[in-house]
């Protein structure tokens, strides 16, 4: 029906609101990659030999791979030699106090609604803030302490807890694991290390603001958090980017290690720059995240709200070594204009008795493609292993896409698998019945659309949860008129 | 306080409202009958504002203003409900939520602050109260896996909390059973008021023994062929919608 067509068609447009550009002055080195920028990153950071052999040894793997090409996502060759590796706003090397951080670094933070003063923080959240390749500041850290959780910039962990980063850096996401993973291995910057000691609930939610700045250069950050038995904490994770015509690169890696009853609870809202509505511009994020729950009755979450990029690429896995143990992953994707998103999960089961749960909903509007990937694995030995599965899809006009790609594998009789999917359509008759109740086709579409994700919302923490309706509203806006 | 005059509409390429004159003023129950396809339903989604009817000859005015110039929202912040004969499923949103943002929506439209927490906490339970429902349903999603029944007194539980001017009831007696009915109509009647004008839009008398109306109107292939008091609703039920074909103005059910 026409009416509804333009209704739909102005689905397009939307204000991404993030798109400022700090005007600082940054250490950067010149584009292009070879073994000289992977010692030269390795150098800046005064990083031990292993850490450099370790790099080296992920790049010279990363040279004999090609790019993936299973995925759903359509994209022109990326040139590898025109990225700048590494871009960090000048400051002192050291900083004592937040006082000594460059006020237009806290300008950019609070104008994003992160206040780092940690006086004006929102209670209970300390951050640790990325700034294209460094870490600016890491709040609370002296209350974490106490409780001898650390939480600091990756850079920082290799030279103060090195035994610990040694043990479990590429434990989980080895440095020859896929083609941007190994391309993170050798050329990562910075990130955010997290270590929860035996029994420790984290008094307060962790989390990371990362921001890209610099134009031309890639985000490669790694964050390592470790579980000790018995321990609890919840973490999240922000990122957003200014608006710029060319596409920009952002390939992360997170490893979660989760031992025996312990807990990892790992929330993402993904608001990186989208590109316009033509399709011009905005972050290709092609990010690995695992966690391996390797104790008995661990339990690992990932809650994802992706709703920037230009492309996303990414599969937040759970593997299932320890008897009873849980892993979950609830995802909301939105794809709007041009944006392409090619996203799930793995689970894979290997202890007995373990369970897994995976709750995806896709949205997709303007030419919007939003392809939902998930394997699912149930290994010899995972006796009486379960996965439940449910993806749903939600077209907003008809010129948009959502497709589901499942994968089951199966080796012991015990298991089961369940798998449930449904695609929808944001129907004229439900937006007519709530503009008949008075509200506007905006408020309508938001309402349905928000209802859609309602079982991901709920798993979010509260702030998370706000922050991710306001988000996924603006994503929308204008989508329908 | 509505005022049609000569409205005709179409859906496509059918006309469908064929020239209807209609007069109904506050305080007035107006019950509009007629057989399955005369254009009932339309009308009500012709007054509600529904995209898909296209107006092509006529006008209807509503508290002195020009109804068929103003957004399907603007009717419904300015006092016009639509109860409809098939609610919509909205998964995800608790009905409690829905209900207080329509509230919103519409306070806002008319420069009002937002509802308080507690004054719509014992609006709704006595409106709850007023049409039996459990409190429970408030938190179930807008009409899924609502019952048939359910579902037409979650339309009147929020007639109830909008307080329309106008409140046009689409079939709301099909699918309920008698004690059902009852339920709903007590719900209705209890919405009469000296400022609001209600139009019941049905298929069979039934409703109206528990709804009685101040006036009855017949609608056969898209206009109105005979208006009158309840006594011709009676008069219906006795003869049937068949009687039309024999007057003398031969009226082609469309």
């Amino acid at each position: 029906m026409s009416s509804e067509n333009a209704l739909l068609e102005e689905y397009a447009q939307r204000e991404y609101e993030h798109g400022f550009v700090t005007d600082i002055e940054a250490d950067s080195i010149p584009a292009g990659l070879n073994e000289d920028v992977v010692r030269l990153i390795s150098e800046k950071k005064n990083e031990p030999e292993w850490l450099l052999e370790w790099r080296l040894k992920a790049y010279r793997h990363w040279l004999t791979l090609e790019e993936p090409n299973w995925h759903n996502v359509k994209f022109p060759p990326i040139d590898y030699q025109a990225s700048v590796y590494y871009s960090a706003p000048k400051q002192k090397p050291k900083l004592n106090s937040l006082d000594e951080v460059d006020p237009k670094l806290l300008e950019t933070y609070e104008k994003l609604g992160i206040p780092l003063e940690e006086q004006k923080v929102l209670a209970n959240v300390a951050v640790d803030a990325v700034f294209d390749s460094v870490s600016i500041v890491t709040t609370f850290r002296e209350t974490l302490e106490k409780h001898g959780v650390i939480f600091c910039p990756f850079s920082e962990a290799v030279h103060e807890h090195p035994e610990l980063v040694k043990k479990y850096l590429g434990s989980v996401v080895p440095h020859s694991d896929n083609f941007y993973a190994s391309l993170n291995s050798a050329v990562f910057s910075d990130g955010s290390f997290c270590y929860i000691p035996k029994g420790v609930r984290c008094p307060m939610e962790l989390s990371t603001y990362f921001r890209i700045n610099a134009q031309n250069t890639g985000q490669f950050e790694r964050t390592l958090i470790v579980a000790e038995e018995g321990s609890y904490v919840s973490y999240l994770e922000g990122c957003t980017a200014p608006k710029r015509d060319e596409n920009q690169l952002h390939a992360a890696v997170v490893e979660l290690v989760a031992m025996d009853d312990a807990q990892i609870k790992y929330s993402t809202v993904q608001n990186w720059y989208p590109g316009d509505s033509e399709g011009k511009g905005g972050i290709y994020n092609f990010v690995t995240k695992r966690g391996a729950c390797r104790g008995a009755n661990s339990k690992i979450s990932w809650t994802q709200v992706e709703t920037g990029s230009a492309i996303t690429w990414k599969y937040p896995s759970v593997i299932l070594q320890g008897d009873n143990s849980v892993g979950e992953f609830y995802s909301v994707a939105v794809t709007a204009n041009h944006q392409q998103a090619d996203t799930g999960t793995k689970m894979i089961h290997i202890g007995e008795n373990t369970k897994s749960t995976i709750i995806s909903k896709g949205i997709s509007a303007g030419v919007g493609q939003n392809s939902y990937r998930g394997e699912v694995k149930i290994m010899k030995n995972a006796t009486n292993a379960r996965n439940f599965s449910q993806c749903d899809s939600l077209l907003i006009g008809d010129r948009c896409g959502a497709h589901t790609f499942p994968y089951i594998e199966v080796r012991n009789t015990t298991g089961k698998v369940e798998h449930e999917a449904s695609t929808s359509k944001v129907g004229e008759d439900q937006i007519y019945y709530l503009r008949q109740r008075g509200l506007s086709t905006e408020d309508a579409v938001n309402m349905i659309v928000n209802g859609f994700c309602k079982e991901v919302y709920d798993v979010l923490p509260m702030e998370f949860a706000v922050e991710a309706r306001k988000l996924l509203n603006v994503s929308l806006e204008g989508s329908v008129g | 306080m509505l005022e049609i005059k000569n409205l005709h509409a179409r859906s496509e390429d059918t006309e469908i409202l064929k020239g209807i004159n209609l007069s109904v003023a506050a305080g007035e129950v107006h019950a509009i009958m007629g057989p399955n396809g005369s254009g009932k339903s339309t009308l009500a989604h012709v007054l509600a504002g529904r995209e898909d009817y296209e107006i092509t000859e006529g006008e209807v005015t509503y508290d002195g203003k020009d109804l068929l110039d103003m957004e399907i929202e603007e009717r419904a912040a300015e006092g016009v409900f639509l109860a409809y004969q098939y609610p919509v499923e909205i998964s995800g949103v608790s009905n409690k939520y829905f209900l207080k943002a329509a509230i919103n929506s519409i306070r806002k439209h008319n420069d009002q602050p937002v509802i308080s927490r507690s004054d719509f906490v014992s609006m709704l339970k006595e409106k709850l109260a007023l049409l039996g429902m459990d409190k429970s349903m408030m938190d179930r999603s807008v009409n899924e896996g609502f019952s048939g029944g359910e579902k037409k007194r979650n339309e009147i539980l929020q007639m109830a909390m909008l307080e329309p001017k106008l409140a046009v009831l689409d079939e709301t007696d099909s699918g309920l059973d008698i004690d059902a009915l009852k339920i709903v109509s007590e719900g209705v009647n209890a919405l009469r008021s000296p400022e609001r004008a209600i139009i019941v839009v049905t298929h069979y008398q039934r409703l109206l023994d528990y709804i009685v109306p101040d006036k009855v109107h017949v609608l056969a292939g898209g206009k109105i062929v005979r208006s009158g008091d309840k006594s011709l609703a009676l008069e219906l039920e006795d003869k049937g919608y068949s009687f039309l074909n024999e007057g003398s103005e031969a009226v082609a059910a469309s």
